[in-house]
């Protein structure tokens, strides 16, 4: 991997002309980030690039996946983390890195040295390979967050309320996919316990499609429920999902229906016993 | 091989699961409840699985022979405090326990039996 | 990144009381990958159903749990082994309802529905192997 004769030069360049490259590629990126990174911040993060790059000076970056680049792995993951954070864009992350190259020519334009080309060549690969790295950990870093913000969206988007002492209710809204129907479900039941409710209400007005994945999910939420001593009643059924659940062939069997959120509460009400009945208003 | 304790109150015998079940449990508790409900002449059994974490067939099927077990000596039975994790798990096994009652917890497994022995005529 | 995996570990399957024992152990590394609580439940249900068959249909044998991840997620991967007479027609084996001895015949079919991955292997007078594998969510 590293040709420590070949590099000798370069790296001895990079090693003693360290403060002042280092100095001129904080100013360049400063500029190219138009003051969002205090230079402070970018010097002390190009300082520890710059440790851990030193020692790798003379591969051409064609093996960043082997053990020598752990440490500069790791810290290229943390920067690119940081930097998806920030909200710089992936560009403007890689050729932060990038532009340590412009500085390292501009040092070696007087050297007469033959090899130095040759060095140079390699290093520019190893650079390249580098901000294609800090690519593939922005992507990753934002994956994360993609996932972790659409977690936080379906706790949000699926509330199990208690509508009456004994009585929950579900409203479901939007396009319903299996996972989501899934967690729904899952806190559903949990609720059923916690509150000691008989009576569950899944409303799905605000709902658009269903698919036999998701209609299934229901259906074993409701068998799962009568097992624990629960009654779950469906209610509004829109026209399009009636024959979709007809045209699918889904067997909805004795499960209770009804055909609003109302209805639904009257019927579990009545169940336990309790009439709602209307008083003239004087 | 350790063995399901029942207890009786009033007309009702209560079974609370408190070990994970091994078969031989399993068949000796049926044994068990078939003799105290013709000694006992018990109305009611109760099944408390509030603690159990598992169902799987073997226990599952349980449930419904005690059911048809109880229903020959004119007794109901009820399962309850049947945890949301095991109900799931034992619809995607495949179970439904098809005509055994089922109570989200001790207290209303009894109103339950409580209500159908009044409408006894004994 | 290569599969990992972590001490696996096997327990004998001899009588009544390893099916409970093979159950404990399976929740143990359940919950040492940190599945969820229903995925826990469903794969220690399966364990069940499935050290059973070993014991009863394969006349006794071994479970193998061990802690797998294939680079995107963990998982828990269990494995029953038997010497038994092996299954000679699988597709009924597999469906609902079928049973060679006294269960309800959910054994196999349920077990597959309650796990991720299912793999079995048989062959007629050499025993059976059952694998299932359970991924985190």
């Amino acid at each position: 991997m590293t040709d420590a004769g070949h590099a000798q030069r370069l790296t001895e360049l990079l090693r003693t002309n360290a403060d002042s490259l280092v100095g001129r590629w904080v100013d360049a990126v400063a500029a190219l980030l138009r003051g969002r990174a205090t230079k402070a911040e970018l010097e002390s993060d190009f300082r520890e690039f710059y440790d851990v790059l030193l020692p790798l000076v003379g591969s051409d970056g064609k093996d960043t996946g082997s053990p020598a680049f752990g440490e500069i792995r790791s810290f290229l993951d943390e920067y690119s983390r940081a930097r998806v954070r920030a909200g710089f864009t992936p560009s403007e992350t890689a050729s932060s890195i990038f532009s340590l190259k412009r500085e390292v020519f501009g040092l070696t334009e007087n050297e007469e040295d033959p090899q130095i080309f040759r060095q140079l060549m390699a290093f520019s690969g190893l650079l390249d390979a580098l901000g294609l790295l800090t690519f593939e950990f922005y992507a990753q870093a934002r994956e994360e967050i993609i996932r972790e913000q659409s977690e936080q969206l379906l706790e949000l988007t699926t509330p199990v309320v208690k509508i009456w002492e004994g009585v929950l209710a579900v409203p479901l809204v939007g396009t319903l996919d299996s996972a989501r129907t899934q967690v729904v479900m899952e806190k559903l039941l949990e609720m059923l316990v916690e509150t000691g409710s008989e009576h569950a209400i899944i409303d799905i007005t605000g709902v658009f499609a269903v698919d036999t994945q998701v209609a299934q999910h229901l259906l074993k939420t409701v068998v799962a429920a009568r097992l624990m001593g629960a009654e779950c009643i469906v209610s509004g059924i829109r026209p399009q999902i009636a024959q979709t659940i007809v045209a699918l062939g889904i067997e909805f069997g004795d499960i209770m229906t009804k055909a609003s959120l109302a209805d639904a509460l009257r019927y579990a009400l009545r169940r336990d016993g309790v009439d709602v009945v209307q008083r003239e208003v004087r | 091989m350790e063995r399901v304790p029942i207890l009786k109150i009033g007309g009702v015998l209560l079974v609370s699961i408190q070990i994970d079940l091994q078969d031989q449990s399993v068949l000796a508790l049926q044994e068990d409840l078939a003799e105290k409900i013709s000694s006992t002449g018990a109305h009611g059994v109760v099944i408390d699985i509030s603690a159990v974490e598992i169902v799987d067939s073997f226990i599952g099927r349980m449930f419904a022979t005690i059911a048809s077990i109880s229903r020959l000596f004119d007794a109901d039975t009820v399962v309850v405090g049947m945890r949301p994790a095991v109900a799931i798990t034992l619809v995607e096994l495949g179970l439904t326990l098809g005509g055994v009652r089922t109570a989200l917890d001790l207290e209303r497994g009894m109103k339950i039996l409580g209500q159908l022995g009044r409408g006894r005529t004994t | 990144m290569p599969p990992r995996s972590e001490g696996p570990e096997q327990v004998p399957i001899s009588g009544d009381d390893d099916v409970v024992r093979v159950r404990q152990l399976v929740r143990a590394y359940a919950q040492q990958t940190k599945l969820s609580l229903v995925d826990q439940t469903k794969l220690v249900t399966a364990a069940s159903e499935l050290a059973r068959n070993t014991l009863i249909y394969g006349g006794g044998g071994f479970a193998r749990v061990e802690e797998v991840n294939d680079g995107r997620r963990a998982g828990v991967r269990a494995s029953f082994h038997d010497e038994g007479p092996g299954i000679p027609d699988l597709t009924l084996a597999l469906a609902d309802g079928w049973s060679s001895g006294s269960g309800l015949g959910l054994g196999l079919s349920g077990a597959r529905r309650l796990v991720d991955q299912f793999d079995l292997d048989t062959e007629v007078g050499r025993g059976t192997v059952v694998t299932v594998t359970k991924w985190k969510r």
